[in-house]
């Protein structure tokens, strides 16, 4: 079984799509969608559409922070978050907001815990972005869900928290392409990165194929048309920082 | 379940027991109902487990398996298969014929002789060699040993035993900042005494380590056993290898302490550079530190040691990027058919290559027909290398070691390309129209050879604007 894992994918239809076809053509056989279907981009529609054709297949598919404002807005528009939720509600219709609120916040697959945040309060949103949180977020999914090990999104980077020789959580940083061995044995922490808005100045998508059957983790950064998402945010009046962050991947 | 000759373990026919160490036994094997070997002979590494072993093995055992699978070239067991660790954790690989530096250590000292130094450099450049192969791949073994080289008969090394290996893409599971010394205390880098993993020059000075041992016949700094005792190396000079054994030659002393300076910064900046030295012993600088026959005195240790203290070891970046950033040049310098404006033009692009690499090392070379029966050999070649040392004076080689070498062979590409092959040049300069052949388009001249055979990147430099060839162009309707 190879599992593809993407998260954040934020309304961007292109990377979404990107990153798609590049785990089928890797030999992905199920999907996971880690929250943040939406906000910031352009396409909340055909984003969500295409969610629930996964899901109709199959996929797992859970909601995050910005899928519940875009369910919930709001009232303010002084921050730019504020305005693109707003937007976002706007756009959509009814039954991608009743699929939208009815997203589950984890699942399991396999002996790993999904959650789009941390398995730490899952509907806090606190972000796993270093090791103490990643800690935090690793005893959660040991006490309430029985899962040594955890992926998660949120983070828009990709990371992998493993145990040290000390048995203290390390960060390690991937390299793009590479299969990372995952002994079943040991607990790790793997945040996928942002599909549709990376920001660690690379502006390729970002998402993983984990290969359950050999143990492996593979972290992978695809092309994508990024300069066609960012003149679609142009063309929808979406704030012109939602466009730079996407051609400059920050 | 019982390992003997005949036990079959997931598709492999256990043979004859190798080995049964305190960590794990070797075993040959085969695959089971007599499909073929994989053209190499293999061999089964099984860890040691349950009753008193630690976690701790295991965790060497996954970091061998993870490191292996992705290692390739001639300089590392070739990898066959890995079992599930938590269900039969082993590791099928090839088996190396060839025999450890260990043993030629033991052999010296059962024999109460000290290897000649041209052996010592020969076994030292091919151990050199293999750790850079493994440094260019991003991993460092960290923990090189006699033990843990094997030597085979064409004279090259292979590099056993990644149980405490490190490698860029992976998570170091052997990360720790609780207990931070890891690997085998005689040949452990002063960095690897606080805890810092991933450096290609810890393994240099692992090798330095080997020299000397090879050399004097001790250890430079024992085998100690405590924390204080390994804490030694970050300030105490060891004896010097002359003060052991009047044989040792200066060249080989100054290599040898190169390599066990306790700064990283202070030693070879690449394992291929070491290799460079030990191929050329009469091109190595020899300093004050290759002369001394005297041990340091307590006083200036006292002073390194106060200093020691408060040493801070900086993690190294990729070793890939670490390594390609003190690259070899190659300059190629034509003896004959050339012209002022030629060499000039070749200086200035050596002078800009080096420039912008601090710790490059320069090698000169110039190829010249093999000599004929009349000819001065000897005084041929003081003559082109005094030709090139001419040429190299117009260059600032300030920080920058720099040897100059006159090959004999009629064929220059094929000394060129052989040359820069064998010394891991990272970039050969070199006229476009020099040794020997102006530019003719129906025969492949010796730069359009060199660059498309070499096994580096390649400059080619244009002496002048090609006139010639633009007025052709604008002649052309």
């Amino acid at each position: 079984m190879t599992l593809a894992l993407l998260s954040d994918v934020h309304a961007n239809l292109r990377a979404l799509r990107a990153c798609l076809g590049h785990a089928r053509e890797h030999g992905a056989t199920r999907f996971a969608l880690l929250g943040d279907l939406v906000g910031y981009g352009p396409e909340p529609v055909e984003v969500v559409e295409e969610a629930m054709a996964l899901a109709r297949d199959g996929a797992v598919v859970l909601g995050g922070n910005h899928d519940a404002a875009a369910c919930t807005p709001p009232q303010g528009e002084r921050t730019a978050e504020e305005l693109s939720a707003r937007w976002t509600h706007a756009r959509l219709a009814d039954t991608h907001r009743v699929f939208l609120a009815a997203l589950p916040l984890t699942a399991r697959a396999g002996d790993a815990l999904l959650v789009h945040a941390s398995a730490h309060e899952p509907a806090r949103w606190e972000y796993v972005d270093r090791a103490p949180l990643a800690q935090r977020c690793l005893d959660a999914a040991q006490a309430q869900w029985g899962a040594r090990q955890v992926f998660c999104g949120h983070v828009h980077e990709q990371h992998l928290y493993y145990r040290g020789a000390d048995g203290r959580l390390a960060d390690f940083k991937p390299a793009p392409g590479v299969a990372v061995p995952i002994a079943a044995h040991r607990s790790w922490l793997a945040v996928v990165g942002s599909a549709g808005q990376p920001r660690d100045g690379d502006p390729r998508a970002m998402y993983a194929l984990l290969d359950a059957a050999h143990g492996r983790l593979t972290f992978h950064r695809v092309p994508y048309d990024f300069a066609g998402t960012a003149a679609a945010i142009r063309a929808a009046g979406l704030p012109e920082a939602f466009a730079q962050r996407l051609e400059q991947g920050r | 379940m019982k390992l003997e000759a005949g036990t079959v373990i997931d598709g492999f026919v256990l043979g004859p027991r190798l080995h049964a160490g305190a960590m794990a036994q070797l075993h040959r094997v085969a695959y089971e109902s007599g499909r073929p070997d994989p053209g190499f002979p293999m061999v089964m590494k099984i860890p040691r487990m349950g009753g008193g072993e630690g976690a701790e093995n295991l965790v060497g055992f996954e970091v061998e398996q993870q490191v292996l699978q992705a290692l390739e070239g001639p300089h590392v067991p070739r990898f066959v298969a890995a079992g599930d660790l938590a269900r039969l954790p082993f590791l099928v690989m090839e088996y190396v014929e060839g025999r450890t530096l260990q043993s030629l250590v033991d052999e010296a000292q059962a024999n109460r002789r000290r290897p000649a130094p041209e052996d010592i450099a020969r076994w030292g450049r091919a151990v050199a060699l293999a750790a850079h192969s493994l440094h260019q791949q991003n991993a460092v073994h960290q923990d090189l040993k006699p033990a843990n080289v094997m030597l085979k008969a064409d004279g090259s090394a292979v590099l056993i035993d990644f149980g405490l290996s490190w490698h860029a893409h992976y998570p170091d599971l052997l990360a720790s900042e609780l207990r931070p010394a890891i690997g085998s205390p005689a040949w452990m880098a002063p960095e690897q005494v606080v805890g810092v993993r991933g450096d290609p020059r810890s393994d240099v000075f692992a090798i330095g380590v080997m020299l000397y041992e090879l050399a004097t016949g001790e250890l430079p700094f024992g085998a100690p056993a405590t924390p204080g005792g390994l804490r030694q190396r970050l300030w105490m000079d060891p004896p010097p290898p002359r003060a052991l054994n009047a044989d040792c030659p200066p060249w080989l002393q100054e290599v040898i302490l190169h390599c066990l300076e306790p700064e990283a910064a202070q030693r070879p900046p690449s394992a291929a550079h070491l290799a460079f030295d030990l191929g050329h012993p009469a091109q190595v600088q020899v300093g004050p530190r290759g002369e001394r026959t005297r041990r340091t005195s307590w006083t200036r240790h006292l002073r390194r040691w106060v200093r020691a203290a408060g040493l801070q070891y900086q993690p190294s970046p990729l070793p890939s990027e670490r390594v390609g950033e003190v690259p070899i040049v190659m300059a190629a310098v034509p003896h004959h058919d050339t012209t002022d404006a030629g060499l000039y033009a070749l200086r200035q692009a050596v002078k800009r290559s080096l420039g912008i690499r601090p710790g490059a090392r320069l090698a000169c070379v110039t190829v010249i027909a093999p000599p004929g029966a009349q000819d001065d050999e000897a005084a041929l070649h003081r003559h082109h290398a005094e030709q090139l040392r001419q040429w190299a004076r117009g260059l600032d080689v300030e920080g920058h070691q720099v040897s100059f070498q006159v090959l004999q062979s009629d064929d220059v590409a094929q000394a060129l390309l052989a040359y820069a092959r064998a010394n891991h040049a990272s970039l050969m300069v070199l006229g476009a129209a020099t040794h020997g052949l102006a530019l003719q388009r129906w025969i492949p001249t010796v730069p359009a050879r060199v660059a498309a055979e070499a096994p580096c990147s390649v400059l080619l430099v244009k002496d002048a604007p090609p006139l010639a060839l633009l007025r052709d162009a604008q002649a052309a309707p």
